[in-house]
């Protein structure tokens, strides 16, 4: 276990350092930020001050140099804009996001396990066509305009829900949570589902496809030849042995959830990383955007590694670091 | 005469597929006492395991008992829906199947595999489910049974497995016991180890036990009784020593003789001539004859099965006579 954990730590650090190369290359490739933060008519003294104030003038290696020891210290510089650490500008946004994406992975869970177990069990009925359909629906139409809808129908055309905004926010350990007042709640909703459509949908084919594939195994037909219940052979026989993929692609898509909210973000004025990123790349706001990518490859990496943990608890015959016997 | 444990009286089950219709048990009727061994034998195919899960009602689509009636202990369990069976199942008939690795489920404990059996049909305290599961893998064998409780089937060898199945299928001391072919997975030792063990577990608690197998040499030595199975017909029935040294059937003595004989070191198997026969379209008249040396015009309408010894049916228009069994 010890050596599984300082392994996929390894692999984890090399993945960040790569990555931070790939970023910083990236964001140094894109455009000039004086260009835009500086006031055209500046004299080329001023333009020069602040090019040599943000460092700018200095080589490519000796600037990504310079941010490596800074980012090891905890430093990822600060925004050409706010004239803040951007490592507190994001993680000021952070809680937004994650509220969101947490309420979108449960309303994933909630609404898809149900429904791809239903499918599952009864194939051939009418339900189960129109889950499915309903299912090829959320894959395929853009997460955007979806959005937009949304808004369009629960918002504009029946006023039943606000169409952007956090709504009223409750501060818990200094951090202000949108979900625990009714008015948060109605923020929420629509960009939670909006987010979670594409989750639903994958999991109701993941239930739906592993349940019929459960259902054939010879551990099923046995339970029932024990006298079990349907209650208990599909609840606990069957279910147990579908979660193990639902928690595999779940947890790899948490990830994928995060970055999905840039565009959910957008759309609904949600204040959170995704909408910060947006705005800073659109003023080429460096430090913001390189510190918001370092971050979410860090994350990437300890979600992977919570993943593989969790796995082995669902999934006895995974024993992480353990021989088989 | 006493009411047996198990009666099966024309059971007919049917699988409806695109090409036709297979009558893959087709009037299938014997009788078990209590503490008997009946061996069901036939080739993969005969119908033999599609008739152990025709007695529990767990036939999966697109196969459907259409006929027939099954009782256990006197009372009718057939036609019944799946509520009223599933208190039959694992209460008055168990069943072992036939590889222990897929059977016991991955990412359940033993403990709650068995306990669940026993709470599925009365109400009991987990403690003292537990204690009766502890003692029912002891019965079986298990060494250290507080200790395989708690472990995962991926824990467990593949003897070790099927000890824990035939020890939750006595759990709830059943009537009746169908095993569908458990041991055929299994090493040879460890396939004799287990079967002295159930035989000696039938005995002693008056179970009736139904033991599918496509293997002469276990049924020899574990059955009281032996039926025969042939394209989804039983062809011949009696004691076993009757049936294995005194075959009526032609397809009997075909099976016998291709089962290697300690000893007859040297001699030449005879395989049986040809292939088990497509169930689909399957016409009228006797299944084996396109494989059967003694076949004749009068075999092409269906015989009957008769008694032609004491104790001893067979389903053939020309039976072997005790002088053609010595070639």
């Amino acid at each position: 276990m010890t050596l599984f954990l300082l392994r996929r730590l390894l692999q984890g650090a090399i993945v960040v350092v790569v990555m931070s190369l790939v970023v910083f290359i990236g964001v140094y490739a894109i455009g000039n930020p004086v260009d835009i933060l500086i006031n055209p008519d500046a004299t080329p003294e001023i333009k020069q001050q602040a090019i040599e104030r943000l460092g700018l003038d200095r080589p490519f290696l000796e600037q990504y140099g310079t941010f490596v020891v800074r980012a090891l210290q905890g430093d990822l510089g600060r925004s050409f804009i706010y004239d803040e650490p951007a490592l507190k500008l994001i993680l000021q946004a952070m809680p937004a996001t994650l509220e969101l994406a947490i309420a979108s992975m449960v309303l994933a869970l909630v609404f898809g396990i149900p429904l791809g177990m239903a499918a599952g069990y009864w194939p051939d009925s009418w339900g189960a066509n129109v889950i499915m359909t309903g299912s090829i629906l959320g894959f395929s139409l853009p997460t955007f305009w979806v959005g937009l809808m949304l808004i369009v129908l629960f918002s504009v055309e029946l006023g039943w829900l606000p169409s952007g905004g956090r709504g009223e926010t409750v501060v818990v350990f200094g951090v202000p949570l949108s979900f625990l007042t009714w008015n948060g709640l109605t923020h929420l909703f629509l960009p939670a589902l909006n987010l979670a459509l594409f989750k639903i949908s994958l999991v109701i084919r993941l239930t739906r496809a592993g349940m019929r594939e459960t259902l054939q195994q010879d551990y099923i037909k046995y339970a029932r030849s024990k006298g079990l219940s349907r209650h208990r052979v599909v609840f606990v026989h069957a279910f147990r042995n579908i979660l193990i993929p639902i928690v595999t692609v779940l947890g790899l898509e948490i990830g994928s959830v995060i970055a999905f909210a840039v565009v959910t973000e957008t759309v609904f004025s949600w204040p959170g990383m995704g909408k910060l990123i947006i705005d800073s790349i659109n003023v080429l706001d460096r430090p913001v955007v390189v510190a918001y990518l370092m971050l979410t490859v860090v994350m990437f990496v300890v979600i992977n590694l919570l993943v593989d943990l969790t796995y082995s608890l669902v999934d006895p015959r995974v024993r992480l670091g353990g021989r088989p016997r | 005469m006493s009411i047996p444990a198990l009666e099966v009286d024309d059971l007919q089950t049917h699988f409806l597929t695109r090409a036709g219709v297979a009558k893959a048990v087709n009037g299938v009727s014997f009788r078990v006492e209590r503490g008997e061994i009946l061996g069901l034998v036939g080739e993969s195919g005969s119908g033999k395991t599609v008739t152990g899960f025709s007695i529990l009602g767990l036939v999966d689509p697109p196969g459907q008992v259409v006929g027939g009636t099954v009782r256990v202990g006197g009372d009718v369990v057939s036609g019944l829906d799946d509520r009223a069976m599933a208190r039959i199942r694992g209460k008055r008939v168990s069943m072992i199947f036939q590889d222990p690795m897929m059977t016991l489920n991955p990412v359940l404990r033993i403990d709650t595999q068995m306990i669940e059996t026993i709470r599925a049909h009365e109400t009991i305290s987990v403690t003292a489910a537990r204690a009766r599961a502890r003692e029912a893998l002891a019965l079986v064998g298990i060494a250290a049974p507080d200790e395989r409780l708690l472990a995962y089937p991926h824990q467990l060898s593949g003897g070790m497995r099927q000890r824990v199945a035939i020890a939750t299928a006595m759990l709830n001391r059943p009537e009746v016991i169908i095993a569908d072919e458990p041991t055929t997975a299994l090493d040879v030792t460890i396939q004799a180890q287990i079967l002295y063990e159930v035989q000696e577990l039938c005995r002693r608690f008056g179970t009736a036990l139904v033991w599918i197998t496509h293997d002469l040499s276990v049924v020899a030595s574990l059955a009281d009784r032996i039926a025969v199975m042939y394209a989804g017909r039983i062809v011949e029935e009696g004691p076993v020593d009757d049936v294995l040294d005194r075959p009526l059937h032609p397809y009997t003595r075909g099976l016998i003789d291709s089962v290697p004989q300690p000893g007859l070191r040297g001699g030449r198997l005879v395989p049986i001539p040809g292939m088990a026969p497509a169930l689909v379209g399957l016409g009228e008249g006797c299944a084996f004859r396109a494989r059967c040396a003694r076949a004749s015009m009068a075999c092409a309408s269906q015989p009957a099965l008769r008694e032609l010894r004491p104790g001893q049916r067979a389903r053939c228009v020309h039976p072997l006579t005790v002088g053609s069994h010595a070639a």
